[in-house]
């Protein structure tokens, strides 16, 4: 029974933003960096804030917390580099976090058809209900067109 | 035995001229650069072209058969618009751009591709993204700047007075 349990247990990347915290399946991150120079140039996605240079690749930096939390944090402490798949393909993509992140072990609840599409499943944890992110929802990509903005508050409930 | 000596392959380069626009630092390779011209000889030759809906092109310049559209390089990218002081012709495209001036000719190592995160107007806009100097520098792409609806409309809106008419009516009617 222990065995079964253990079993169903995955890893996560528990992410801050503000004074909510998130979730990202820990197969999808590559690694932590501390802030580092984004460059700008023109573009037409304006969910793109820049794109940072990091182990001679160049990453684009997409800050979520303006449609997770309706607000842009300027404060930032790291950026979070996650993988974001795109049909086969698989790139770098840096989510800026205002806080320290923290590799978890919890048993994941699936999202139900009320939930937003980038909610990919829910976490308890530490009295709290924390989001699992689905990037492929919540970054841009080609031929997807992002749900409109809508700010999901209140959402990490304290059991 | 001799052990075998492995060659490290040939690292592949372009030559690149950086150029700057309202300020901002882009890279094209040198190979699509037919000419560079300074805006005083430009003036002397271009016509004025006018397409409200097309506000980055207000002139033209006659080579050989076609027209070369002369695109205000701030405008299209979005940019403040700075005066222009240069105009690079654009090989095997009908573009000529203003820009503001060249920063160096140097040598890119490595072209990435845009990352798909960029979805929109910008993957016509770019070859992809390279790094110079620890920055990072879009490679425009020559023919993304007019498309071939927009060099439809333009080519169109010069046909009354590259042909004029042929029947005047105020002519035809007018008295002998």
């Amino acid at each position: 029974m222990t065995f079964i349990a253990e079993a169903e247990l995955q890893s996560f990347v528990l992410l801050r933003l503000g004074d909510r915290r998130f979730a990202l399946a820990a197969s999808q991150i590559a690694e932590l960096v501390a802030p580092s120079r984004i460059f700008h140039f023109p573009n037409r996605t304006p969910e793109i804030e820049g794109v940072l240079l990091r182990r001679g690749r160049i990453v684009p930096v997409c800050d979520v917390a303006e449609r997770l939390l309706g607000k842009t944090l300027r404060s930032r402490r790291f950026y979070l580099i996650a993988q974001r798949c795109y049909g086969a393909q698989t790139e770098w993509i840096a989510l800026p976090v205002t806080g320290d992140c923290e590799l978890i072990n919890a048993e994941m609840t699936l999202p139900t058809d009320t939930d937003a599409p980038h909610v990919a499943g829910w976490l308890s944890h530490a009295g709290d209900v924390i989001e699992v992110l689905n990037l492929a929802a919540l970054t841009p990509g080609p031929n997807e067109t992002l749900p409109a903005a809508a700010p999901v508050h209140a959402q990490e409930a304290h059991t | 035995m001799r052990p075998t000596q492995l060659k490290a392959a040939p690292v592949r380069t372009e030559q690149i001229i950086l150029f700057r626009v309202s300020g901002q630092l882009f890279a094209v390779s040198s190979a699509s650069v037919q000419e560079v011209r300074g805006m005083d000889t430009l003036s002397a030759i271009a016509k004025e072209v006018a397409l409200p809906d097309l506000p980055k092109v207000k002139h033209y310049v006659h080579r050989g058969e076609n027209s070369l559209y002369v695109v205000n390089a701030a405008m299209h990218f979005g940019l403040r618009p700075a005066p222009p002081l240069l105009v690079f012709v654009l090989r095997r495209t009908r573009t000529a751009l203003l820009i503001d001036g060249i920063e160096k000719m140097t040598t890119m190592t490595r072209l990435q591709a845009l990352p798909l995160a960029f979805c929109h107007e910008e993957r016509v806009w770019y070859r992809g993204l390279t790094a110079i100097d620890q920055t990072v520098v879009p490679v425009i792409k020559p023919d993304g700047f007019l498309t071939p609806d927009q060099l439809f409309s333009l080519d169109a809106s010069l046909l009354p007075r590259e042909f004029p008419n042929t029947y005047s009516p105020s002519e035809m009617d007018s008295p002998l």
